[in-house]
C-alpha cells in the first residue's frame, strides 16, 4: 500500500449554509454562502487559491456541466476548476481532489466546494434520471429508499434478526439523529421524534417508514486546505489533519457476481480497512471518537456500523439499540443530526460532515459540542446503492494526534 | 392429407387476474342494470404490464416445453390488438423465445379467426422444421358494455409440422364472407357491434352452420364421429346451435370457457383447441371452429404420442394460477380507460435509443447471460471482462440463456415512492439456479410472496411504455415460481 497522506494536508477554513428548502436561493447563492464562511475562516485572500474542485450530482436540474459555475459564482482568480461527480458520495470526492493536489504539491491552496439545490423539482425525494441507454433497459426502475430498503431484508435473512426488533433499532437510529439535529440550528430538520411517530410513519419502501428515510435539501459545503507548514504560517493554531481518505467503487461483483449477501456495503468494508491503515488506527471500537456516516436511510446507518469494523457482523442492530452510538455513547454517531437532520444536498453532503467533524475537533461546535474532545473523527460517505456504489471514508484529527 | 403432418405440441397463457363479473356489475348496475345477467363468473384480465406480446411469449415458451428452440422454422403471431402496427411483432417474440434468426416471421390479423387462419397455413405448407403458431388478444371494451364482461385475455400456442404429431391434420374448409356481425377501424380502441339475433341467425345459423356441414363433408367426416368439438363462439347457445345442424354429439361440445376465461378474441380458437387437445385421448377426433367475416374449420386425430407428451402449464396450469380480481377501477387504469393522477414520478422520460435495443436485444429481449468459458462463472449482462473476482478473464464470456431458469430471493423490497401502475413495485435480487444474479422487477405478486428464498421464475414483460413516441419497452420480470 502506498504511504498515504497522512498528516500532509491541513484544513484551513470550511463552511456550511443552512441546509433545508431553500427557497430564497439559487444554487450560486449556496455556493457564495459557503464560500464566505470557509474564507473568513481560512483568513487568506481569493488570490491564492490555487485551483478548485466542484461535486454537484443532480446538475441537471441546478446548475448544468462543467466547473464553470462555481468558478463564475465565486469569481475564481482564473485558475483550473474539475467538477466531480460520484453518486452521493460526490462531496467528499470533491474534497479528495482538492486534498491530493496539495498533497501532490501541485496546489499550495486549494478548494472543494459542495452544492446541491434539489428543491426545485416541484416533489420530494430524489429526481428520476437516466442512467444511460444500456442499463435503463434492463436496471430495476426502483426509487433510492427501495434500493437501500434490501439491506434489511438480506440482513434479517442472514443474522436471524427478527422484522420487529430490526425496525425498532432502525426507528432507534432516526430517534438519535433527531434528537441531535434538534440542537444544530444549520439543520433542515429541527425536531425531536419519539418511537412511537417514527415507528407508525407511512410506509415508503418496506420496511423503511418515512422517518427511515433523510430527506433531500439545498445546501453547500465548503473546504480549504493547505500544507500544515502554510497553514502555521498563517498563524494557525490547532491545527486539523487529514489522517486518512479513501474511496471504493464497486466493480459489479455485488450485483453480477457471486457471494455479495445484499446485507453489507463492499465497498465501505474495504474502504474503512484502508482508512485505518493510513490513518494508524488499530483499534475503530477504542480509537474513533465520532462518525459522520451516510444515514441516507436508518438501516444504512445501522449496517454502515458493521461495515465501518465499530460492530462486529450480526451485532449493529444490538449496539443500536444499547445507545452506544448516541450522543452520550461511546462513539457518537451522527452528533449534527446527520443527513436525516442536517439534511441531504448530495453534492454537499461529504463535505458537510467533515465541516462537522473539524468543528468538533476544534471545540467549535456549539450547543451540540462534545465535552471530551474528540481524537479522530471519521466520515463516512455513500453513494450509489448497496449493490452497487460508492463508498468514500476520511479521518481527521488534530495534528500531532 | 400427409399422416405425418399435425400438431406436435400446444401451450397456453392465461394472465393471472381474473376480474369478477359482479364487481364489473356492482360499479356499473346504476348506468346499465341489463347487464345483470352476465355478472357472473369471472374473465381473465392481463395485468398492466402485459399485452399481445408478452401474453404470445409466455404461450410459446409453454409450447416449446421440451423442444429445442433451434430447430422452430417459422414463428406467426394472430391477434386484433398487436402493439406495433409496422414492427414485426412475431420479431419480438421470436427475441424473446431465443429462437434462430434463419426463420420465417408473420403477424396475422384482421379478424378473429386470425389464428386459425394462420394454424391452417402452417399446417398446409408443413415442413420439418416446425412452426410456432401462437394467436393472442388483449381487447378493449368500453365500460358498461357486454363486451368488457364477455371478453377475456390469453394466449395459446400450437407447433405444428411433420414428425410425430400429438393430433394428425385431418383437414380444413373456409369461408370468407364480408359479414359485419362487428368491427374496429383502425385506430379505434372499440367494437362496434350490431344486434346479436342477428348474428345468430345470418351469421351462426347460415354461414357457420352450412360451412360447418361444408367442411365435414369435405373432409370426410361425419358429425357423429366428432370427439370434442371446440366451437370457438362464445355467444350463449351458439356451440349447440351448430353441433346440431352438424349431426354433432352434445357430449362432444367442448367448454367455451364463459365462465373461467371469457372470450378471447383472436386467442380463442387455439386456447380452445389446446384445451381439446389437453383432455384428449389418443383416436378421438377433433374439430375446431373460429368464426370471423367467414368461417375456419380444422379437424385432427389425437394420436399416441398424446401420451408421451412432455407435462407443461397447459390450460389446467394456466387456470390454476389466478387471483380473484375485484378491484375495477384498477382494471380500468390498466386498460387506460381511467386517467388516474400518477404525480410528477411518472413523468420520466422513457426514450429508447433503438441503436442500443438492436446491439442488446439479446441481453434485453432473451434475457441472455453470459457464461466465462474458462471459469464457469455465471453473469448477467455479458461484459467483456468476467465479474468473476478470481479470474477477470477477458473475451470469455459465451451466451448462457437465463430465462428458462428458476432464481431465488436474496434480497427485496415493496416501494410505494417509485412511480409504478400498480403499487407498491416490488423488487430485488434474485440468485439464478446455476449461477448469474440479477436486480429484477417483480410482477404478479403480492406481499405474502415475497421473502428470501423464495423460489421465482422469470417472466417477459413490458417495462415501461414511452408514451411520448408510442413505444413499448419489454424487458423480463420475476414471479413466484409455482
Amino acid at each position: 500500500m502506498a504511504k498515504g497522506i497522512k498528516d500532509r494536508v491541513a484544513i484551513l477554513g470550511m463552511g456550511c449554509t443552512k441546509f433545508g428548502e431553500r427557497w430564497d436561493a439559487d444554487a450560486d447563492n449556496l455556493m457564495v454562502e459557503a464560500y464566505q464562511e470557509a474564507m473568513a475562516d481560512a483568513g487568506v485572500d481569493p488570490s491564492r487559491i490555487d485551483a478548485a474542485w466542484l461535486s454537484v450530482a443532480f446538475d441537471s436540474v441546478n446548475i448544468g456541466p462543467s466547473g464553470i459555475p462555481l468558478a463564475t459564482a465565486l469569481r475564481l482568480p482564473d485558475i483550473g476548476v474539475t467538477k466531480v461527480e460520484n453518486y452521493c458520495a460526490s462531496g467528499t470526492e470533491s474534497f479528495r481532489g482538492a486534498v491530493y493536489a496539495v498533497a501532490s504539491g501541485a496546489a499550495d491552496i486549494a478548494l472543494a466546494l459542495g452544492v446541491e439545490k434539489l428543491k426545485d423539482t416541484g416533489y420530494g425525494g430524489l429526481p428520476t434520471r437516466t442512467r444511460g441507454g444500456k442499463y435503463d433497459m434492463i436496471g430495476a426502475g426502483g426509487s433510492a429508499p427501495g434500493n437501500f430498503a434490501q439491506l434489511a431484508s438480506a440482513y434479517r435473512a442472514e443474522h436471524g434478526v427478527s422484522k420487529d426488533d430490526l425496525k425498532r433499532a432502525m426507528a432507534h437510529v432516526s430517534v438519535k439523529s433527531h434528537a441531535n439535529g434538534a440542537k444544530n440550528p444549520k439543520a433542515h430538520l429541527q425536531k425531536a421524534v419519539d418511537m412511537d411517530t417514527v415507528l407508525n410513519a407511512p410506509m415508503i419502501a418496506e420496511p423503511l417508514g418515512l422517518f427511515d428515510c433523510c430527506g433531500v435539501s439545498d445546501g453547500a459545503a465548503c473546504a480549504i486546505v493547505t500544507t500544515p507548514e502554510i497553514a502555521r504560517s498563517l498563524g494557525k493554531q490547532d491545527i486539523v489533519t487529514i489522517k486518512a481518505l479513501q474511496i471504493v467503487s464497486s466493480n459489479g461483483w455485488e450485483a453480477q457476481g457471486a457471494g455479495w449477501t445484499g446485507s453489507y456495503f463492499h465497498t465501505t468494508r474495504i474502504a474503512a480497512t484502508r482508512a485505518y491503515q493510513e490513518a494508524g488506527v488499530a483499534k475503530p471500537r477504542d480509537e474513533i471518537s465520532l462518525m459522520e456516516v451516510h444515514d441516507c436511510f436508518s438501516i444504512t446507518e445501522l449496517v454502515t456500523m458493521e461495515d465501518l469494523h465499530i460492530s462486529k457482523p450480526g451485532d449493529g442492530w444490538k449496539d443500536v439499540l444499547d445507545g452506544f452510538f448516541d450522543a452520550d455513547g461511546k462513539v457518537p454517531c451522527q452528533i449534527d443530526g446527520g443527513l436525516k437532520c442536517f439534511g441531504h444536498p448530495i453534492g454537499a453532503s461529504g463535505l458537510r460532515m467533515i465541516y462537522e467533524n473539524y468543528l468538533q475537533l476544534l471545540g467549535r461546535a456549539g450547543p451540540r459540542q462534545r465535552a471530551t474532545p474528540p481524537r479522530l473523527a471519521l466520515s463516512h460517505n455513500l453513494g450509489g446503492m448497496p449493490s452497487q456504489n460508492v463508498a468514500a471514508i476520511s479521518i481527521v484529527g488534530l495534528a500531532g494526534v | 392429407m400427409s399422416k405425418d403432418v399435425g400438431v406436435l405440441s400446444y401451450g397456453v397463457y392465461i394472465p393471472r387476474g381474473r376480474l369478477q363479473r359482479a364487481a364489473v356489475y356492482a360499479a356499473n348496475a346504476w348506468f346499465a342494470p341489463g347487464l345483470k345477467g352476465l355478472a357472473k363468473g369471472e374473465r381473465a384480465a392481463a395485468n398492466w404490464d402485459e399485452d399481445a406480446v408478452t401474453m404470445a411469449v409466455e404461450a410459446g415458451r409453454d409450447a416449446l416445453m421440451g423442444f429445442a428452440r433451434d430447430e422452430i422454422g417459422a414463428i406467426s403471431l394472430a391477434s386484433t390488438t398487436l402493439p406495433f402496427a409496422d414492427r414485426l411483432n412475431a420479431g419480438v417474440v421470436k427475441e424473446a423465445l431465443n429462437l434462430s434468426d434463419d426463420i420465417a416471421g408473420f403477424d396475422a390479423g384482421g379478424s378473429l379467426r386470425a389464428g386459425a387462419s394462420a394454424l391452417i397455413q402452417a399446417l398446409n405448407g408443413a415442413r420439418a422444421a416446425p412452426h410456432l403458431c401462437i394467436a393472442s388478444d388483449l381487447r378493449k371494451a368500453r365500460p358498461a358494455s357486454e363486451a368488457e364482461l364477455n371478453q377475456g385475455d390469453a394466449a395459446a400456442a400450437l407447433l405444428v409440422g411433420k414428425g410425430k404429431p400429438i393430433a394428425k391434420f385431418l383437414g380444413a374448409h373456409s369461408v370468407t364472407i364480408d359479414f359485419v356481425d362487428h368491427y374496429r377501424a383502425e385506430g379505434e380502441d372499440f367494437d362496434y357491434t350490431w344486434e346479436s339475433r342477428w348474428i345468430r341467425d345470418e351469421g351462426y345459423q347460415k354461414i357457420a352452420g352450412d360451412g360447418l356441414k361444408a367442411a365435414l363433408k369435405k373432409i370426410g367426416l361425419s358429425g357423429k364421429e366428432i370427439d370434442r368439438a371446440a366451437i370457438a363462439i362464445s355467444a350463449r347457445g351458439a356451440p349447440v346451435l351448430l353441433a346440431k345442424l352438424a349431426g354433432i354429439r352434445t357430449e362432444a361440445i367442448a367448454d367455451t370457457m364463459s365462465a373461467t376465461v371469457g372470450d378471447t378474441g383472436a386467442a380463442h380458437p387455439l386456447l380452445m383447441l389446446a384445451a381439446a387437445l389437453e383432455g384428449a385421448k389418443p383416436g378421438d377426433k377433433i374439430l375446431l371452429v373460429a368464426f370471423g367475416q367467414g368461417l375456419d374449420v380444422l379437424a385432427f386425430e389425437a394420436t399416441p404420442a398424446l401420451l408421451e407428451h412432455a407435462p407443461r402449464d397447459g390450460l389446467a396450469g394456466a387456470l390454476a394460477r389466478r387471483k380473484a380480481e375485484t378491484n375495477y377501477h384498477r382494471f380500468l387504469f390498466h386498460r387506460g380507460l381511467l386517467d388516474l393522477e400518477r404525480g410528477m414520478r411518472a413523468e420520466a422520460d422513457q426514450k429508447q435509443p433503438g441503436s442500443t435495443l438492436y446491439r442488446n436485444r439479446k441481453t434485453v429481449l432473451a434475457l441472455m447471460g453470459g457464461r466465462c468459458a474458462k471459469t464457469g462463472a455465471v453473469q448477467f449482462p455479458k461484459t467483456d471482462i468476467s465479474v468473476n473476482p478470481n479470474d477477470h478473464a477477458i473475451g470469455t464470456q459465451e451466451d448462457y440463456p437465463l430465462a428458462e431458469r428458476t432464481a431465488k430471493i436474496a434480497t427485496y423490497t415493496a416501494d410505494s415512492l417509485a412511480y409504478s401502475p400498480d403499487p407498491p413495485s416490488y423488487y430485488g435480487m434474485i440468485d439464478f439456479e446455476g449461477g448469474g444474479r440479477m436486480i429484477a422487477e417483480f410482477t404478479d405478486v403480492d406481499a405474502a410472496d415475497v421473502e428470501v428464498g423464495r423460489e421465482m421464475r422469470m417472466v417477459f414483460r413490458i417495462k415501461a411504455v414511452d408514451e411520448q413516441r408510442a413505444f413499448t419497452r419489454y424487458f423480463w420480470k420475476a414471479t413466484r415460481a409455482d
